[in-house]
């Protein structure tokens, strides 16, 4: 029964983390229907403003929770302006564009920081479940997870913002004949990915580490969530997280996390190749 | 006689290319030192590989992503056959074929569901990215193939290089190694180019533009991508041959998404609608690279990504277009001007 | 009685809940030419669609020369020899008009041939002024006439063309009508067609469709003068 607990809490773990990974590169997806292959890097930047922030005697929950989503999310505003504005939201240059963004927050990073993994301490101890350990961190990773795509779903549901936001991305064109600053609203919306982003990166930073090439292990499986999800960046995430975790987690336990991987990137392939406008895009439409 | 010189005529370029390529083979092996001429040969092997994506992307339309998956399956099948064989002349083989086949399955999964430009691009990333994480994992005595360890992230050192075919003795000296990849360098060039003159490549290029239309006209778009794309994985198989065969190593970095990157960015660099500019976006890069490497104070990251995204932003064609649209008219311009106003002087003056 | 060039019988295609056609028995004959009309929504676009290969139909077959082409690729059925002009300008934007018209020509010649098949049409299409440039400077209109040589190019036993008149001036409208009575000399010929004047001007036969059937095939006078067809067009229900 213990053990049926800590198996449970895995699998939910593995699934919580992918949501939060991916939540803010699916809302830009969602919204201004392109990717920004930088994303694992806005995760990084966050995770190193938390580590920064941890050493400078800023209390842990603060370093984690409020100092990357505003760090990064002033960045990526900044980011938005100079390069994403520029190219229109043409999917393909959008993508290159961003891929060199990636390269240079990398090679600015270990510039600055050297190679040398930085430390976040994790804030929250084990957690003993009848014989077995669980971290208790994993479950606040869980609980927050769950937080934030409640806290999107609130302000895009109840907020004036949210309105505009989801006007614009049901009809952008119809949405600026209305009179809503569309351009005004990407740049909110960019920002607020990266934001997201950051927080993720907080996060997970007593999880996974604080290194300059971290940022590549998020993305890949951050944006094959966002494309299996499909436009719908709450119930997207939420149903292409659950059925990639799981797969995830499943395989893993059958062989190894590199396996495990594998499984979830194969999943990817099959399910883009079936479906290739996400899950959204066939089911559960118009939501979210 | 008059037929060979009108044909010479109309293809300058390629006749120019063409005498520049025979000159640089003879040349310099006589006049670099080894070390240079290696270096030299690296930049050949790479202007290979930037061929076979410039054919696919710039050719084809195929946003190809993760073309580095091709290029790490061609030296680590190279690597492992040699190792077990003894003799290179089937591994050369196998590292061709086998990303080739790589390429036709991977593209009537895709080609033929119909899938998007974009999603073809997330499908070819995500595919390097299972190789990457695969082959990077593969440390330890129990990871080989025969008899050769796979070694993981630590790579695999002590590759033989190829030798002359049947003679595994005679295996190829650096001059040698420079010689086979220029001259394969040029095979490919001109194969390609004639390659686009016949139907079929006259027709993918069509299909790039337009592939309702071919369809409607009676030419299967779908088989067309497909051939096309299994030809770049076929030479970006070459290419990773020769890299193992050049640097008798390789490692899991053949297989990254930052490998990839470098790909894309020669081509972008160089110019994508041609095959001459990513060769030469290909030597520019490298050598920038190589040169980053030995100084202290800027990371090679920040210098590609940078290059990368001035080049998305501002220079999206690339170079290449530039010089053959811009410079060389303004060069052959002013040349016909000089020669005119010559003419007139002398007319004047008479 | 020679049979039909191309036909349908009980042909049908729905979208969810939509019955978009219905039940259709169509034949052309050889060397025909007919025009398809209706007002929006009646079905034209879809059962174009149908004849080419675009959409599977949900039910009914579409025979050319006999042979069931219903589930064959676009490709497939363009191969058997139907030529197809789409409503919005489908060429290749990026090549010259002669390289256009080279790929459609290329598709069953070799060689010399092909370069003869695609300066003959150069010639029969007046479009040697601007052979060289690329089609996607060039005007709407010409860009159509280039995609009707394009079309040609192809050698097609059947020629299927939507809207060909969309988005042109009068007097590009009149060389078009003139153009289409000429190809239709040696080609058969399906139009669907919005425009009222082009059609009076091209048409011998005519099919007009409403809500997904066909309300009544004739020649120009006899459909113009039915009451029917008129009250369809003005939006006025046809008594249920």
């Amino acid at each position: 029964m213990d053990l049926a607990i800590i198996v449970a809490i895995d699998f939910v773990y593995a699934i919580a983390t992918l949501a939060l990974i991916s939540l803010g590169l699916a809302i830009v997806f969602g919204m201004m229907r392109i990717i920004n292959l930088a994303h694992g890097e806005f995760m990084v930047m966050g995770s190193y403003s938390a580590s920064v922030a941890v050493h400078h005697g800023v209390n842990i929950w603060i370093a984690i929770l409020i100092v990357p989503p505003i760090a990064v999310g002033i960045i990526g505003a900044i980011i938005e302006r100079l390069i994403v504005r520029q190219l229109y939201g043409r999917m393909v240059e959008t993508m290159l564009a961003t891929w060199g963004l990636s390269l240079f927050v990398v090679g600015i990073l270990t510039m600055i920081f050297g190679d040398i993994t930085e430390g976040v301490p994790t804030p929250l101890p084990g957690i003993a479940i009848g014989g077995y350990q669980t971290s208790g961190y994993s479950l606040f990773v869980v609980a927050l997870s769950v937080a934030t795509m409640g806290g999107v779903y609130v302000i895009l549901r109840s907020s004036r913002l949210g309105l505009l936001a989801r006007g614009t991305m049901q009809n952008a064109d119809m949405a600026a004949a209305l009179g809503t600053d569309t351009s005004r609203i990407y740049a909110v919306t960019f920002a607020f990915g990266a934001a997201l982003a950051g927080l993720a990166g907080g996060v997970l930073a007593p999880v996974s580490g604080v290194f300059p090439t971290i940022g590549g292990s998020y993305i890949g499986r951050a944006f094959i969530t966002v494309i299996g999800g499909g436009a719908a960046p709450l119930v997207g995430t939420a149903t292409a997280a659950t059925l990639f975790g799981v797969i995830n987690q499943v395989a893993t336990f059958l062989s190894n996390p590199v396996y495990g991987e594998v499984a979830l990137l194969l999943a990817a392939i099959v399910l883009i190749r079936a479906l290739p406008q996400g899950i959204t895009g066939r089911y559960f439409r118009r939501s979210l | 006689m008059k037929f060979v010189i009108t044909v010479l005529r109309s293809n300058w370029r390629l006749v120019a290319v063409g005498v520049v390529g025979v000159v640089l083979l003879i040349a310099l092996p006589l006049l670099l030192d080894t070390y240079t001429l290696l270096q030299i040969t690296l930049y050949a092997i790479f202007g290979i590989l930037a061929l076979s994506l410039a054919f696919i992307w710039g050719y084809g339309g195929i946003l190809c992503f993760g073309h580095s998956a091709f290029f790490g399956l061609g030296a680590y099948a190279y690597a492992v056959a040699v190792i077990n064989m003894g003799e290179s002349t089937a591994p050369a083989v196998i590292a061709i074929v086998l990303p080739a086949a790589l390429a036709a399955a991977l593209g009537y999964f895709m080609f033929y569901a119909r899938i998007s430009d974009v999603y073809v691009g997330v499908i070819t990333l995500t595919v390097t990215l299972i190789f990457y994480n695969v082959i990077n994992s593969t440390a330890g005595p129990k990871y080989h193939i025969g008899d050769a360890l796979l070694g993981g992230f630590n790579g695999m050192p002590n590759v033989p290089s190829l030798n002359v075919p049947f003679l595994p003795d005679n295996t190829l000296e650096p001059q040698n190694m420079f010689v086979l990849s220029m001259v394969l360098l040029l095979v490919v060039y001109f194969g390609l180019h004639w390659l686009l003159a016949t139907r079929f490549g006259r027709v993918l290029v069509a299909v790039r533009e337009n592939e309702q239309r071919v369809e409607f006209l009676g030419y299967d778009a779908r088989l067309h991508k497909l051939v096309a794309f299994s030809i770049g994985g076929a030479l970006a198989g070459l290419a990773g041959c020769l890299f193992v065969s050049w640097g008798n190593y390789v490692s899991p970095t053949a297989f990254s998404v930052v490998q990839s990157a470098q790909i894309i960015i020669w081509i972008m660099v160089g110019g994508a609608g041609t095959l001459l500019g990513p060769v030469f976006g290909a030597l520019a890069i490298s050598w920038l690279t190589v040169e980053i490497g030995t100084q202290q104070w800027v990371n090679a990251n920040v210098i590609l990504g940078a290059i990368l995204l001035i080049f998305v932003l501002l220079v999206p064609r690339g170079i290449a277009p530039m010089i053959s649209e811009r410079l060389v008219p303004w060069l052959l311009a002013s040349r016909r001007a000089a020669g005119l106003a010559r003419d007139l002087s002398q007319e004047r003056s008479a | 009685m020679s049979p039909p060039l191309i036909e349908t019988r009980g042909l049908s295609k729905h979208f969810g809940g939509v019955r978009a056609v219905r039940d259709i028995d169509f034949s052309l004959a050889e060397g025909e030419l007919r025009c398809l009309i209706g007002p929006n929504g009646a079905g034209k676009s879809t059962f174009f669609k149908l004849l080419t290969g675009q959409t599977k139909p949900s039910s009914g077959s579409v025979r050319f020369r006999g042979k069931e082409i219903s589930g064959m690729l676009a490709h497939e059925i363009a191969r058997l020899g139907i030529g197809i002009k789409s409503q919005v300008p489908s060429v290749f934007n990026g090549l010259s008009v002669r390289e256009n018209l080279w790929i459609a020509a290329a598709r069953h010649q070799k060689g010399n041939a092909v370069t003869r098949a695609v300066d003959a049409k150069i010639e029969r299409l007046a479009l040697g002024r601007f052979v060289e440039k690329l089609v996607g400077q060039l005007a709407h209109g010409q860009r159509q006439w280039v995609e009707l040589g394009v079309v040609l190019c192809g050698d097609p036993g059947l020629i299927l063309l939507d809207e060909p008149a969309a988005g042109m001036t009068e007097d590009e409208r009149g060389r078009t009508a003139e153009l289409i009575q000429e190809i239709n000399r040696d080609h058969p010929m399906i139009v669907v067609e919005h425009d009222m004047s082009f059609i009076r001007t091209i048409a011998r036969r005519i099919t007009v469709f409403d809500r997904g059937s066909i309300l009544m095939e004739g020649d120009v006078a006899q459909v113009f003068g039915n009451q029917a067809v008129r009250d369809v067009y003005l939006g006025k229900q046809v008594a249920a």
